[in-house]
Order: structure tokens, then C-alpha cells, then sequence
């Protein structure tokens, strides 16, 4: 395989029958995949041609959106690693229903009582009060939306992506549902009127007497 | 699922960092390549793009990934 230039490369892409430039990229993709998944024995090597061929597709379709700063093999390598978690994470967690994971009988995940059994008197005292001020606001002043996502993605550990298609939504958009929430829980906090450093403290394994 | 302090640490811990000017999945992605070929030049990365930086900490969607790719391009040098 000969190196290329970026300029090459895409030179060479947008006229995909003059070279062997396709080729090329989709063995350098699978090459890279093998990599990024060699602590992965459940993922075949068809499964990395497919993710390859699948990406290949995608860099053709961007190439209009690569933007020079990077080498574009990077940029490529970025793409098809996406396209391969993409589908390992749907396979993950295919047969996990949102529903499964947001309406468990336990699955309010703050517990009313917390006791850290390392903690002292004053440590509790923070403690209590933040369970409290983050069950309230979850409870009170979060959306059902924030406070199903916080459920399934903080809670029960769903990945955000396959959460994210479950609530009709993208990765991007439920990231933010999340940042809104917890700007929300983090006012509420600070609204008691300790610092994040003081509330920090409390919950830290051994905290100061 | 029953609670843990270490949970609800991290869950504290993540609500207290956070900022108003955290970018998203779609952002880190387009900076990605670049945070990936600094950090392999020994670059601070970090330092030149923060909200990048932020980002990978806090998303592990996208952490997974630039892992993985800084793997790719490791195992290919």
C-alpha cells in the first residue's frame, strides 16, 4: 500500500475508479479495526470487513466535511471506529428494554436513607442533606425526560447511545438532556448554601474530622 | 441495583464539576482527530482543548472511542 498524502487521498477518492484508493482505504480501515478490537474476541473478522465496508461508505459520503485538520487516514480511522462501537453497542444491548431498566422496583437510585459506615457525625449530616436535596429534584424539578435518562444511563449503566434511540432521540441530544439535569441538581445543591468543596468532602472515604 | 456510597460519590462528584459551556457528543467528535494525533506527538492536548478534555472525562461513549482509536493508530505506527 502506498503512503498518500491528504490530498491524494481525497484526489484519489473523488475518482474512486482511476486508483486502487478505495481498496486501500477499506484495508487500511480493517487493519485499524483490528486494533482498536483485539481485546474483543467476540467480534470476527467479518464483522471488522463489514464495519470497514460500512465506513468507506461514510468517509465517501463526508469527504466535502473533512476539514484538514488532521491526516485524513486519522479522520478515517475515527469514522470506522464509531460505525464499529455503534453496532457493537446496539448489540449489547438489544434485548434491554428502556422499561426494564426505568421502572425496576429499586430503581430509584437514590436511596432515602444513606449511611456511609466510614463516615463521622458532621460527614453524615452533608450527606443527608444532599440525598435529600438530589431526591427532591429529581422528584420535583426535573423533566421526565432528564429524570429518565439519568435512570437509565447513571442508574442502570445503559449505554447513552442505545438510551438515547430508545427515547427517539441521538448520543448528542440526550448528553445534553443529561447537562441540563445535572446544571439543575448542581443549582439546587449550591442553593444550600455549602460549597461543592464542603459537600465534596463529606463524600470522600475519609473525609477530615 | 442497590446503592453504594461510591455511586452516589460519583454522582455527586459529576454534578457538582459540572459547567455551563460542556460541549457534546457531536463536538468532541469533530475535535477528536486532532486531540488523538496531539496526545501521540506528546502534545498537551488537554491543555489546548479543555472542553474536549472535559468531555472524554465525563462521556464514556466517546472515551471508549478516542481509546480506541488512539489503539488504532499505535498498533498501525
Amino acid at each position: 500500500m502506498t503512503d498518500r498524502t491528504n490530498q491524494e487521498w481525497l484526489a484519489e477518492l473523488r475518482e474512486p475508479a482511476e486508483g486502487g484508493a478505495l481498496s486501500d482505504l477499506r484495508s487500511l480501515l480493517i487493519r485499524g479495526l483490528r486494533h482498536a478490537m483485539s481485546d474483543r474476541p467476540a467480534v470476527a473478522e467479518e464483522d471488522l470487513e463489514d464495519f470497514a465496508q460500512e465506513a468507506v461508505l461514510k468517509v465517501l459520503t463526508g469527504l466535502p466535511s473533512f476539514r484538514w485538520e488532521s491526516r485524513f487516514t486519522t479522520w478515517a480511522h475515527k469514522i470506522a471506529v464509531h460505525v464499529a462501537f455503534t453496532e457493537l453497542r446496539r448489540r449489547r444491548w438489544q434485548d434491554v428494554s428502556l422499561e426494564e431498566i426505568t421502572s425496576a422496583p429499586d430503581s430509584d437510585f437514590i436511596p432515602e436513607r444513606f449511611a456511609d459506615p466510614a463516615a463521622g457525625p458532621e460527614q453524615l449530616a452533608v450527606q443527608e442533606m444532599v440525598v435529600r436535596t438530589l431526591r427532591q429534584t429529581i422528584a420535583r424539578d426535573l423533566t421526565e425526560r432528564q429524570r429518565q435518562a439519568m435512570m437509565a444511563v447513571l442508574a442502570g449503566g445503559m449505554s447513552l447511545q442505545e438510551t438515547a434511540r430508545r427515547m427517539g432521540t441521538n448520543r448528542n441530544a440526550l448528553y445534553k438532556v443529561l447537562h441540563d439535569a445535572r446544571r439543575r441538581l448542581k443549582t439546587n445543591l449550591l442553593a444550600k448554601g455549602l460549597s461543592a468543596q464542603d459537600i465534596l468532602a463529606a463524600f470522600e472515604p475519609r473525609g477530615p474530622e | 441495583m442497590k446503592p453504594e456510597p461510591a455511586m452516589l460519590r460519583g454522582l455527586v462528584r459529576g454534578v457538582l464539576s459540572t459547567r455551563q459551556d460542556e460541549i457534546g457528543c457531536d463536538e468532541c467528535f469533530e475535535e477528536v482527530d486532532r486531540f488523538v494525533e496531539m496526545t501521540l506527538a506528546g502534545k498537551n492536548a488537554a491543555e489546548a482543548m479543555p472542553l474536549v478534555q472535559d468531555h472524554l472525562q465525563r462521556c464514556r461513549e466517546c472515551r471508549e472511542e478516542f481509546e480506541a482509536l488512539l489503539a488504532v493508530l499505535r498498533g498501525l505506527s
